[in-house]
């Protein structure tokens, strides 16, 4: 077994436990930390795809500062058991119907043993930060502008949704 | 998969060795950097300052230590157990990574080999380095609220909402530099500085936001409202005792010295000066220039913090966000300019 199998393999166990520790975990700001935990066992995998650029980004943004402002807020609430409101059974029961949906649909798109075609002639310096903006500059600016505008739209309306009193 | 694992024995050893040194030299730096604290304090307030353990004193980060170890190790009650325990080894743990990057000198050829005096040179080292600082506020914040103490939580979100208030100036403030340079590797940074070619003479105001931004988030003062006492007691740490509270105190002189480091890297040229001869004494120069010049910031971080009174926190949030963030954009689009200009 060569080292980087052995590091996927530890990677991708540490990313299925710390995200099934998220979802189990009672307390909500240990969820976030797991989730956090899963952040970098993914960014671990980008590495081992020579994408330093995305990995050290994904840290960045998702742990970075995404994370950062759940736990500002999970911290602020202060949710515990007694706080936390309770769930009527009919609730309880939609929950339960629509997240089935969801996974047999998910199983379903799986079962059918989707190969993913590994392209023969890719450059594996693809995801360094040279070649990546490159691309991003030239094949799809278009798309890389329309988000750049998305962001700017939702920037906008953050503050809008901030400055409640302000006139339209 | 990938090239990234082919190591071998010979450089394994190399970079393992290279990783304790550094190690030990970031521990001893820090815990001088105590020392001269009080040391520079002592001067700038007209007293003598530590002078007991050892000739002038110089056993006193020795001695600070032990205290530390010895004093009782509290914890309060209502503390979550866990995440107060992981909090001070996480904000340590994240201030001893950044310094894996920085180049501290030419490379020295030891044994007939050729050796980098740098752990790593990730072609991305300046957003590595971004990264970890901006996971820095973890431990802050973990440690403030799992305290369970109303001041803890005060001071855990005032410096996480500085600290990623602030983030944004120092990334803006850092493109610029990235910009005129080419390249987000510090090593291909510091190359490029040779001589006295440094990027201060191109990014005088970058120079300025940066340097406001480090010194807020190592939470320093001016800007060290996380534990300010006078309103907070001790901030995030106040429920801390012993060790743990060793750790926070500790890392705070970790990070400044890592800032100080990529200060000197990013705009001071980082190992070069006029006269640099890669050779083995020039070489060996290198890193003494280096440390001189992170010495030189670490200073002026002391001198400014017993110097400046605190600020109130609304100047601190309006600062950040309506004076520098417009500075930093200002600062980028005159370097994007000024490349567009002078490139062609």
């Amino acid at each position: 077994m060569s080292l980087s199998l052995a590091v996927f393999l530890i990677l991708g166990l540490a990313s299925v436990i710390f995200s099934l520790l998220m979802v189990f975990t009672k307390n909500p700001v240990h969820s976030v930390i797991f989730l956090i935990l899963t952040f970098f066992s993914i960014a671990g995998q980008y590495v081992l795809l020579n994408a330093q650029f995305l990995a050290v980004v994904h840290i960045i943004v998702y742990a970075g500062a995404i994370m950062v402002l759940f736990l500002f807020v999970l911290m602020l609430l202060n949710l515990n058991s007694a706080a936390e409101p309770k769930q009527s059974a009919r609730w309880k029961l939609g929950a339960a119907i629509a997240a089935g949906m969801l996974l047999v649909t998910l199983v379903g798109a799986l079962k059918g043993g989707i190969q993913i075609a590994v392209p023969e002639n890719t450059n594996p310096q693809v995801g360094l930060a040279q070649n990546l903006g490159r691309v991003l500059f030239t094949d799809f600016v278009v798309p890389f502008e329309i988000a750049g505008i998305l962001f700017l739209a939702a920037m906008v309306g953050a503050v809008l949704l901030a400055k409640r009193d302000v006139k339209l | 998969m990938s090239t990234f694992f082919l190591f071998d024995a010979a450089m394994i050893l190399e970079k393992s060795i290279l990783v304790v040194v550094l190690f030990a030299i970031t521990l001893t730096v820090a815990a001088y950097a105590t020392f001269g604290e009080r040391k520079i304090a002592a001067f700038i307030q007209d007293r003598v300052g530590p002078n007991r353990a050892g000739p002038f004193g110089l056993l006193q980060p020795l001695a600070d230590g032990v205290k530390f170890f010895t004093k009782e190790d509290f914890m309060p009650n209502a503390a979550e157990r866990w995440l107060y325990i992981l909090a001070p080894g996480a904000f340590m743990f994240v201030a001893c990574m950044t310094s894996a990057v920085i180049p501290w000198g030419t490379q020295l050829t030891l044994f007939g080999k050729p050796v980098d005096l740098q752990v790593t040179d990730l072609n991305i080292g300046l957003l590595y380095i971004m990264g970890f600082t901006s996971l820095g506020v973890y431990g802050i914040m973990i440690g403030g609220w799992a305290s369970n103490n109303k001041y803890s939580l005060y001071g855990a979100i005032r410096a996480s909402s500085q600290m990623i208030s602030y983030e944004l100036a120092m990334g803006l403030a850092i493109i610029a530099v990235v910009m005129l340079s080419g390249t987000l590797s510090l090593r291909e940074m510091a190359e490029q500085q040779a001589g006295i070619n440094w990027n201060i003479w191109y990014q005088p105001l970058g120079f300025l936001i940066f340097f406001t931004c480090a010194l807020a988030e190592c939470n320093r003062a001016p800007f060290d409202l996380a534990e300010c006492e006078t309103e907070l007691i001790g901030g995030y740490h106040t429920e801390y005792s012993s060790m743990k509270l060793g750790f926070f105190l500790f890392a705070e002189y970790i990070n400044m010295f890592i800032a100080c480091a990529v200060i000197a890297t990013v705009y001071f040229g980082g190992y070069n000066f006029p006269g640099l001869d890669p050779n083995w004494l020039g070489g060996l120069m290198g890193p003494v220039v280096m440390f001189a010049k992170t010495f030189f910031f670490i200073f002026v971080f002391m001198w400014i913090r017993w110097t400046l009174p605190r600020f109130r926190y609304d100047q601190l949030m309006r600062l950040g966000w309506k004076a520098l963030i417009p500075l930093a954009i200002l600062n980028m689009l005159l370097t994007g300019g000024g490349v567009l200009v002078f490139s062609n």
